[in-house]
């Protein structure tokens, strides 16, 4: 006995405005749900006033990201927007990348406590290829969504005491020129427009003269419809704020100005611009839609900006997220998996594919060795090769010395005897002169 | 901490809450524990001003029931704009039986199981609105005794305390007189104490009044309670009560019974909150057991089945199971680098040794044969030598020779 919920997608088309899926939660009332009436007063209604109470004793959090050129005018209208001087030093034109910086106030309006962070690009458009400009800020986007998901994800988790960080809104500063949006607004916001609620404004608008202001703004309008960028389209479904709602979708994108400073009207100091020509006044509708701006951002849409961020960005990048990391939500035939078959399934795949490289790693090494084995088997082959050459040399060498030692031998051999011979004789010659002398001797 | 001069707007958030709140619409689960006949009907009934049960939707009290069951209605009701969806879980049959042990167990596994609905639900990849079936109160009915809690009573209460809130009522309050109801209320106190038994506890207000308000509620916990839906006329006024022949006694009257004292905390200014505990508190602890049971490494997640053991405080339980996976890939990451540099170098060490024998038995050749060379060479030096010396004397001999012929020839002459 549940209740059962449709989501119902409705698109509308308003004059030349983009067109933007409204999401409707309507509660299909089960059958097993029954109205009951009381007899009197019991007290519930009390309800909203009890929640109300609890989230504004909790502070609310709010997270803007500016993006626009250096110099277009983001600190100033953020300055301007919550009446108070952020502190932001003026960036060079010099960046080699795009950054985001990211500053956090504590807010206090009438006993409502505001943790707002104020996110600036510094030096986006300014490089010469701007092709990755865009990318720091989805990353610094998803980066905060990863860090939701990941507390929201946590075993032991916080959520109530979380900082949410997430950006709810994305002011996009569109500058003045009066013709048509650059290359780079088109590319940055589509990028954008599934990541985050975009609300773009026409920056300096006092530059701009009210009929060019009028054609700009539809030539906007058109370019983002032709393009598919979906902008942030302010929620009808509620009848309380339907109408102005409606009537405000008409006027976008804003034309705002931004001033920090006081001129005096009348009696009354109002935050102005003076130029000799006369004085742009912040607040009056005449002069931009600062009002408006300042009004639905603010007033009547701050809420629905949070709840569309979590509700519809966060869960399409938590889905997309699980999606690639192999989670679903039915298993192979088609029977919906619980948490517990998810999970284990996933560290067994986990823990598999560990083993699988370290194996791999291990084989990697055998191999290695196998073949150093070989190559030094090689190496020792080759000098022992080498070294039984020279053996056969030497004894080359060492026959070649004994055959002449032999020869001079025999040679020394025969001497000697030809040398005996010759003593003998001579011996033998002496011994006979020696007898006939002798002889000689005796004969006389 | 800025405080702003000039308007902003964003004090408006409150009224932006509201009315989305308004416009979503609420839901709350109450469940009634208690044996049958203490009037838990009664009183559902007395809180919302309305009949929950009636002919075509009978309630439990009209069946007899062997086992206990536990039963959910779910009601829509609207006041002032804002529309409420009210489950009543009733436990029928519960302490009924003769051997009352375990006739909590239908309890908790209905708790434990819309825990379970609401945990599958939020980990879905696609996750669509999520009704909340939560039990966010349960109202437990104690027999007017007078003495003092039935073992029942505790048992129920301590396995109860940490699933879900618990506020402990004494039932059929007019049985009771003023000083043994006192009593009482310090008797069962001071065992929910002494068991350690944590019931629901009203959260402190920064408000002084709200404070001196809640204060009061503490004192007079357990609430005593009467319930009732018929109107009598009591001195001119119409009031619901229970007519007795010795007088009425009124249901919304503070000095009979602290009826109103519950209506007020759990309808008017509490409801939120009891919502909030069981999201913040029941919830994350059945979520992080079960949970801590799936993930715990190298224990057989199947035989834990969602109960902590001790080794799981062992483990850091404050990071999801899938940056524990990461965690663990990024470890094996490190090991596997460790083995690496270790592997090569033994590989390079080995190559190394290999590689210096090589050149030793190479240098040893190199010196034999040098050796040998040398050896060699000083042997033809001898040679040499030997024939130069040899050669000399078969000269000079030679010489000699051949002056000794001529002598000899000059002789014969």
């Amino acid at each position: 006995m549940q209740i059962f919920c449709v989501q119902q997608f409705s698109g509308f088309q308003q004059n030349t405005c983009a067109s933007t899926v409204n999401n409707a939660y309507i509660f299909k009332q089960d059958i097993n749900v029954r109205p009951l009436s009381m007899s009197g007063h019991v007290g519930f209604d009390s309800l909203p006033d009890q929640l109300v109470s609890r989230s504004t004793s909790q502070g609310f959090c709010f997270n803007i990201l500016c993006i626009g050129e250096t110099g277009i005018g983001k600190s100033t209208l953020m300055d301007t927007l919550f009446n108070t001087n952020f502190e932001n030093s003026q960036s060079t034109h010099f960046e080699p990348k795009v950054k985001l910086r990211a500053q956090t106030y504590q807010l206090q309006e009438s006993s409502v406590q505001l943790k707002l962070t104020v996110v600036n690009t510094v030096g986006f458009g300014d490089q010469m290829n701007k092709e990755d400009s865009y990318q720091h800020v989805v990353n610094y986007i998803d980066a905060q969504f990863e860090s939701y998901l990941q507390e929201e994800l946590k075993i032991k988790r916080c959520l109530h005491n979380y900082h949410d960080t997430r950006v709810h809104a994305c002011l996009y500063f569109i500058a003045p020129t009066g013709h048509s949006l650059k290359s780079l607004d088109l590319v940055t916001m589509k990028k954008l427009d599934s990541k985050v609620n975009i609300i773009p404004v026409i920056a300096k608008a006092d530059t701009i003269s009210k009929s060019e202001l009028h054609k700009f703004k539809i030539k906007i309008m058109s370019e983002l419809v032709s393009n598919g960028v979906q902008i942030y389209q302010f929620p009808i479904d509620d009848e309380n704020v339907a109408k102005i709602n409606t009537t405000m979708n008409s006027h976008l994108p804003f034309a705002v100005v931004g001033s920090t400073e006081e001129v005096k009207i009348g009696n009354k100091m109002v935050k102005a611009r003076q130029y000799p020509w006369g004085v742009v006044q912040v607040e009056n509708e005449s002069h931009c839609d600062f009002v408006k701006l300042r009004e639905m951002l603010i007033c009547v849409n701050m809420e629905d900006l949070r709840e569309q961020t979590h509700k519809r960005h966060y869960e399409l990048y938590r889905r997309c997220k699980l999606e690639d990391m192999g989670f679903t939500d039915t298993d192979a035939e088609n029977k919906p998996l619980s948490l517990q078959e998810t999970y284990e399934t996933k560290r067994q795949e986990f823990l598999f594919e560990l083993q699988k490289r370290e194996e791999e790693m291990r084989q990697m090494f055998v191999q290695r060795v196998k073949e150093k084995e070989t190559e030094l088997k090689d190496a020792e082959r080759e000098l022992q090769g080498k070294f039984e050459h020279l053996k056969r040399l030497h004894q080359e060498e060492r026959m070649k010395l004994d055959e002449k030692k032999t020869m001079l031998e025999d040679e020394m051999s025969g001497f000697s005897r030809r040398k005996l011979a010759a003593e003998l004789l001579q011996a033998q010659a002496f011994t006979g002169s020696m007898n006939i002398k002798k002889d000689k001797d005796r004969k006389k | 901490q800025r405080n702003l001069e000039g308007y902003v707007g964003f004090a408006n958030l409150p009224n932006q809450v509201y009315r989305k709140s308004v416009k979503r619409g609420f839901e709350f689960t109450l469940m009634v524990v208690g044996e049958s006949g203490l009037g838990k009907s009664t009183l559902i009934n007395s809180l919302f001003l309305t009949e929950l049960y009636s002919k075509d939707y009978p309630g439990p009290s009209q069946r007899i029931k062997k086992t206990v069951q536990v039963e959910q209605s779910k009601v829509l009701i609207k006041e002032g704009g804002v529309q409420l969806t009210l489950t009543i879980v009733d436990t029928p049959g519960f302490g009924d039986a003769v051997d009352n042990s375990n006739c909590w167990q239908p309890v908790i596994n209905y708790i434990d199981s819309k825990c379970e609905d609401f945990l599958n639900a939020e980990s879905r990849v696609n996750r669509r609105m999520m009704p909340d079936n939560r039990v966010h109160c349960c109202l437990y009915f104690i027999a007017p005794s007078g003495h003092g809690l039935k073992p029942l009573d505790i048992e129920f209460m301590k396995r109860l305390h940490d699933k879900v809130n618990v506020i402990p009522l004494i039932a059929k309050a007019d049985t009771l007189t003023p000083e043994e109801c006192q009593q009482f209320k310090k008797q069962i106190m001071k065992e929910i104490q002494e068991h350690k038994i944590k019931i629901y506890e009203f959260p402190d207000s920064e408000d002084d009044e709200d404070s001196k308000v809640i204060r009061k509620i503490k004192e007079r916990m357990p609430l005593a309670v009467v319930g009732s839906n018929v109107v009598i006329e009591v001195n001119g006024k119409k009031v619901r009560g229970r007519q007795y022949p010795w007088g009425v006694a009124e249901v919304e009257n503070g000095e009979h019974c602290d009826f109103t004292i519950l209506r007020n905390m759990l309808i008017r200014t509490h409801m939120q909150d009891l919502k909030d505990v069981t999201n913040n508190v029941h919830y994350e602890n059945y979520r992080s057991r079960k949970l801590a049971a799936v993930t715990c490494n190298g224990v057989d997640a199947t035989k834990t089945k969602g109960q902590l053991t001790k080794a799981d405080s062992v483990y850091p339980v404050s990071r999801s199971p899938l940056a524990q996976m990461e965690e663990e890939r990024r470890e094996h990451v490190t090991k596997m680098k460790k083995m690496e540099t270790e592997m090569e170098q033994v590989f390079e060490m080995k190559v190394k040794e290999k590689k210096q024998k090589l050149k030793d038995s190479e240098a040893e050749l190199e010196r034999r044969h040098e050796q040998m060379k040398k050896n060699l060479d000083a042997q033809y030096k001898e040679l040499e030598e030997k024939r130069k010396q040899y050669e000399e004397e078969k000269v000079s001999w030679e010489a000699q020779q051949r002056i000794l012929e001529q002598q000899k020839l000059d002789a014969s002459k």
